[in-house]
Parts: C-alpha cells; sequence; structure tokens
C-alpha cells in the first residue's frame, strides 16, 4: 500500500491503496464518485473515461502510481467547466440516454474532442468518439448533442 | 635493350597504377559489406513487431506479434498523437502499466508517415527501400549518421522496444531479435561504414 495526494475536481484527496490499483477503482471505491463506470476493464469501450489534464484518459488501464501531480476530473465535476455544462445541456436537450451506463465516458470524450476541436466534423466526431461503445447504440443522438455543444459554444462565445 | 625498357616503362606504370587503385579501393569494399551486414542486423531489429507496429504506411497503429490492427478504434490523428479524446496517452502513460497490461513510454506516438516501414497492406518493406527511408534526410528528421546512432542508442521509444512489459495476460513481450547492445553496435558498425544501403527495390 502508498498513499497518494490526488486532485479530483478540484479538491485535493488523499488515498492509501496499492500502486498498482487503477484509477477507476480509486475513484468508485476510495472517493465514492460512481459516475464514472467499469465496462470492460481493458479501456476497449470507454465507459471509465475521465480527464488527466485535460486528456481524455480511460482510468480502467492507468494505475493510480503514474498520475503524479495531473489533474483528474469526472464527470461529477465536468459540469462546472462551461464547455462541460455545454456538452451536458446538449445531453439533455437531444435526450441521448437510453440506458444510460456509458454516457457519462461518452460525455467526458465528446468535451474533450470540443476542447481541441471546437467545430467537429462528422469525421472528427467518429475519429474522437470510436473508442466510446454504446450497447444502446445512442451514436446518432450523440452526433447530434455534439454538434449542438458546438454551436452552443460558439454563440457563447 | 634501353628501348625495350622504354617500350616496358608505360606498362609498369600503369601496372603500379592498377595496382594502387585496386589496395585503395579493397578496404573500401570490405567496410561496405561489413557495413550492410551490419545494416541486416539493424533492419531485422526495425521490422520486429516492438518497431514497426508504430512505423505503419496507415491511419492506425497496430498491436502484437500478429501485428493486427490496434483495437478500439484508434487512430493516427494529424500529428501521430491520435485525436482529441482519443489520444495516445489516453491509455499510454509515461511508464509500462503491467497490473493492466498497457504499455507505455515518453511521448508515445506513432513514427511520422515519413518513416513508414510498411506498406499500405501492412506488409513490412524490404531492407533497402527501409535503409533508403532510414537514411534520407528529407524525411528522418534530418539526422545524420551520428543522429541515428544516438537515436537508436538513447530515445526514449527505441529504448522500450527492450522493455517493452507485459501482456494483458501477465506474459512478457517478446523482444527484438538481438539485445540493444548488439542492436547499438550494428549501428555504430553501419554508420561508420558510411551508412550503405543494400540495392534494389
Amino acid at each position: 500500500m502508498a498513499k497518494y495526494r490526488l486532485t479530483v475536481n478540484g479538491s485535493e484527496k488523499t488515498v492509501d491503496v496499492d500502486p498498482s490499483t487503477p484509477l477507476l477503482w480509486v475513484l468508485r471505491e476510495e472517493l465514492k464518485l460512481t459516475g464514472t463506470k467499469y465496462g470492460c476493464g481493458i479501456s476497449a469501450c470507454g465507459a471509465c473515461t475521465v480527464h488527466v489534464d485535460g486528456v481524455a484518459t480511460r482510468s480502467c488501464v492507468v494505475p493510480v502510481s503514474l498520475i503524479g501531480k495531473r489533474e483528474i476530473v469526472t464527470i461529477e465535476g465536468v459540469g462546472s467547466d462551461p464547455l462541460g455544462r455545454a456538452v451536458q445541456n446538449a445531453w439533455v436537450e437531444k435526450d441521448v440516454v437510453q440506458c444510460g451506463y456509458c454516457q457519462s465516458g461518452q460525455i467526458m470524450s465528446a468535451v474533450a474532442l470540443l476542447k481541441g476541436t471546437p467545430n467537429p466534423t462528422d469525421k472528427d466526431v467518429d475519429e474522437s468518439m470510436g473508442g466510446n461503445l454504446c450497447r444502446c447504440a445512442t451514436y446518432v443522438r450523440i452526433r447530434e448533442a455534439i454538434a449542438s455543444a458546438s454551436r452552443q459554444i460558439k454563440g457563447a462565445a | 635493350m634501353l628501348s625495350s625498357i622504354r617500350l616496358l616503362t608505360p606498362v609498369f606504370v600503369l601496372a603500379l597504377f592498377a595496382m594502387t587503385i585496386s589496395l585503395a579501393a579493397k578496404p573500401d569494399r570490405v567496410n561496405t559489406a561489413a557495413g550492410l551486414a551490419a545494416w541486416d542486423q539493424v533492419y531485422a531489429v526495425l521490422v520486429s513487431p516492438r518497431c514497426i507496429n508504430c512505423h505503419t504506411a496507415t491511419n492506425y497503429p497496430q498491436q502484437g506479434d500478429d501485428r493486427h490492427r490496434h483495437f478500439a478504434n484508434v487512430v493516427r490523428g494529424p500529428e501521430g498523437f491520435g485525436v482529441p479524446g482519443l489520444n495516445c496517452i489516453s491509455c499510454h502513460q509515461e511508464s509500462n502499466a503491467d497490473s493492466t497490461g498497457v504499455p507505455g513510454g515518453e511521448n508515445w506516438h506513432l513514427a511520422p508517415l515519413s518513416m513508414q516501414w510498411q506498406d499500405v497492406n501492412d506488409r513490412p518493406m524490404s531492407s533497402a527501400a527501409v535503409c533508403r527511408a532510414v537514411t534520407d534526410r528529407s524525411k528522418n528528421e534530418d539526422m545524420d549518421g551520428p543522429a541515428l546512432l544516438k537515436h537508436h542508442a538513447e530515445a526514449d521509444l527505441v529504448l522500450w522496444a527492450w522493455n517493452p512489459g507485459r501482456r494483458p495476460d501477465g506474459t512478457m513481450r517478446t523482444l527484438p531479435p538481438i539485445s540493444h547492445q548488439e542492436f547499438v553496435a550494428a549501428t555504430r558498425a553501419w554508420v561508420e561504414a558510411g551508412t550503405p544501403c543494400p540495392k534494389g527495390r
């Protein structure tokens, strides 16, 4: 076991865990931030996506020992950012969610996409969101919501 | 007698000249042959999966010893670092994550398309073609022989090939066919021979 000081959603947290523990389980089990979901455990589905220093990161495959001083943002904290809020609003507006299990990961990836590419093409969306699977196949609504969030950002700028 | 000596003198001079040329040329030929032999060793490493999986000609990396397409729809992106929302570092951290089986190293990314060592059908290019690409300074980030040697000896992602970590099932990833020390020695011999490339396509 080892102690790690993590910055999660702007707050400092200390956890005492095995260094090999994936970040996902530190968030869910130690910090009780259960909005981030376990899907596959091998970074193949995107349900566990969080931001680490702004980069969409698959928390299920990143041991906590490799996080260092980088800041973590989860679905619980992403709404405090205007872009994150815009994406969440668009998700509600387009009624994207069906079962909802994958959607926190979808939103975290969509926010990262729009941060890097504020006016994404369909190809950009396909490439950036291609690693986030949705068994309810809400992909069409996800695409619409990303376009809507993109318009909201432009309108606000 | 004097006339025959006069007649023979040009012949003698020519013979001496030819011998000089031959003696001077021999070490070069030996050097080139040794350099090409050293290149063969370098090439064997470059086309091993630990290296060539990220030297693709396509818009995606490969993985595994069978060099299959990287899973999860991972794409190259404009700079070889993936795309926003799905960057290489979305999973690959600065070191191997043996508890989860995800390899990692500093600045994890794909080699630029100018350094592709396979064709668009994922077949490794010939030794001559890879050698031409590696020695073409318009393609290799302007590296001359000594810079190539330094790259092979010190670059983080090159070194990673000999420390590739564990697969998700816990077994060790396959290493290149020779040790890093042997790879550097072969590169040095090739560079000292003037980075000769095999002839052919």
